[in-house]
């Protein structure tokens, strides 16, 4: 059984490149949109974005800029899957389409996945979407195939300035950390890693480092697992079956009972 | 994406759209009709028995409308089996701890229970002529078991689209653990609506319809109530709502209930006989109950 592999993403060596989109879409051979024209979003360099059924990786392009332009930076991320350790699509996926490998990471079946999109509404980051071409939902499954012939993912081996690396959770971990204590000791006080550890969703296999808050890379500050709300969810739901089975029977009960009392001698 | 009201407003929408909407209405009056009716078979006099046949000969086709809308919905409609059966290895598909996989079992169960009790409707009004189909009606104790399960995974059906909705990182589904509530309850108040539209239609206009006329009034009461409860447990979130959304939840609220309620009390107290037109509205506002829950999460 092979260590649990994953990304670290560093965001502050990100230069918006987009050779991860590239790879990515070549290796896993993904359909572009819109018959291959570019359409421009109007949001800066970014023309894909967002993660869907055929965006498996996605550079955010954030700017942040003093309205006399005077100062300024850019925030760039490139983003995928986190292949979650509890992950809520494999959660409520009905069909046992969504499974995870021997490496710890989530990989969509495409042959069992039935289109149901339960998980594209379960996953806190967003990240899966229906392919229009298989029409079943679909995310990056960090190369599977290319894991499994000992090989790294496509958009880690493209990415020029290693701002995706890829290797065992642990290895990757402590070298985040080192990069952490780095900018920490050249005054970049705001390098966090964003979730490194198991107090987010068990720890994300795919984990970044991030110079702003969450929000502003569009990742959720607190994701939660779909399933917190199952128990209570199904408690309120039985009472309420309760009151109304309890009003039904004395609505109906009454006046058997009347005609009971009124058939008597 | 700063200063937004919840984490859950970085998930992405699953494009659920007419068809589920629809299919949440239809499968709460199927779950509700049959709920309704079985406890008619189960407690009522024979006085109500007429008015169950209703709820049974809603309650099946509405179910396997169900299913087809269920299944055209999919990405992959001819992989709908898929949910019963994993495609791999042949085995049984069943994980209780995601909504959508017992749902998917509690339709098809009660979907079979439904159809018995369809027969048996048919058999006792005399469209087939078949006298043991009666026995799989109450009083017969197998007629009182399939009554009893049945009524069971009416309910199910009923409630758990709303728990499935909560079971996700979606905008206002997951921010409240009521919908679920909201559902079976609403579910309750449409079936009971629908059951006195067609004891009106059919003639079956018994002193027993009075009984769902109250039964009715004290359902969409409570309605009201779950969904101020909804409201509030919300929190921050309601502001999803400060848009169209939110004033077809207030058209929802004044005519689907308020107005309903007015109207059946006015009928009651003045003894007019318009007692449909309430029935009608609770049955719009049931559909755009749904149709407000099912968008309004996915437009954020």
């Amino acid at each position: 059984m092979p260590e649990p592999m994953g990304f670290y993403t560093d965001t502050t060596v990100c230069i918006g490149c987009k050779a991860c989109e590239v790879a990515c879409k070549e290796w896993n051979q993904l359909p572009s949109t819109n018959g291959g024209v570019n359409t421009l979003s109007g949001d800066s360099y970014d023309n894909t974005r967002r993660l869907d059924g055929i965006h498996w990786r996605h550079v955010k392009f954030v700017e942040q800029f003093a309205e006399d332009r005077k100062d300024g930076r850019w925030l760039l991320m490139s983003d995928v899957c986190k292949h979650c350790v509890h992950a809520a699509c494999l959660e409520v996926c009905p069909t046992g389409a969504i499974i995870r490998t021997e490496f710890d990471t989530v990989v969509i079946q495409s042959d069992a996945c039935n289109g149901c999109r339960d998980c594209i509404a379960a996953c806190p980051f967003g990240v899966i979407d229906i392919n229009p071409v298989s029409h079943t939902a679909q995310k990056c499954t960090l190369c599977y195939d290319r894991l499994q012939g000992g090989m790294e993912p496509a958009c880690s081996k493209a990415c020029p300035t290693k701002s995706i690396q890829f290797g065992t959770i642990r290895e990757l971990r402590e070298r985040a950390q080192t990069r952490v204590e780095q900018l920490h000791r050249t005054g970049e006080n705001r390098a966090y890693l964003y979730g490194a550890d198991e107090k987010m969703l068990g720890g994300l296999n795919s984990f970044y480092l991030l110079v702003d808050q969450p929000e502003v890379y569009g990742l959720p500050p607190d994701p939660k697992m779909p399933t917190r709300n199952l128990i209570p969810a199904s408690i309120y739901a039985v009472l309420g079956a309760i009151v109304v089975g309890i009003a039904g029977i004395f609505s109906f009960r009454n006046r058997g009972a009347k005609e009971d009392r009124e058939a008597r001698p | 994406m700063t200063g937004v009201p919840s984490s859950t407003w970085f998930s992405a929408a699953p494009h659920w759209e007419w068809l589920i909407a629809l299919y949440f209405f239809l499968g709460g009056l199927a779950g509700g009709s049959y709920f309704l009716s079985a406890l008619i078979d189960l407690f009522g006099s024979r006085e109500h028995r007429p008015l169950a046949h209703l709820g049974y000969y809603v309650a099946f086709p509405c179910l396997a409308l169900s299913g087809l809308l269920l299944a055209v919905d999919l990405g992959r409609p001819l992989r709908a089996w898929h949910m019963f059966i994993q495609s791999n290895t042949y085995r049984p598909m069943f994980k209780y701890w995601s909504p959508m996989s017992i749902g998917s079992w509690a339709l098809a169960i009660l979907g079979f229970f439904a159809f018995l009790s369809f027969l048996a409707a048919l058999a006792e009004d005399g469209p087939i002529r078949w006298s043991g189909l009666r026995t799989l009606r109450a009083p017969s104790p197998v007629g009182r078991i399939i009554a009893v399960l049945g009524g069971f995974f009416g309910f199910y059906v009923a409630g758990y689209t709303g728990v499935l909705l909560a079971v996700t990182n979606r905008p206002i589904w997951s921010d409240t653990p009521l919908l679920g509530l909201l559902f079976i309850v609403s579910a309750a108040s449409t079936s009971s609506a629908l059951m006195i539209l067609l004891a009106y239609r059919s003639g079956r206009t018994t002193p027993a319809v009075a009984d769902l006329h109250r039964l009715d009034d004290w359902v969409i009461a409570l309605e009201l109530l779950v969904l101020i409860a909804v409201m509030v447990s919300l929190g921050p979130v309601l502001s999803a709502w400060l848009n169209v959304w939110g004033i077809l939840l207030a058209i929802v609220i004044v005519l689907g209930m308020i107005a309903p309620l007015v109207l059946s009390w006015r009928a009651r107290r003045f003894h007019q006989v318009t007692l449909a037109t309430p029935a009608l509205l609770v049955l719009v506002g049931g559909f755009l109950l749904r149709v407000v829950i099912v968008f309004s999460a996915q437009s954020v």
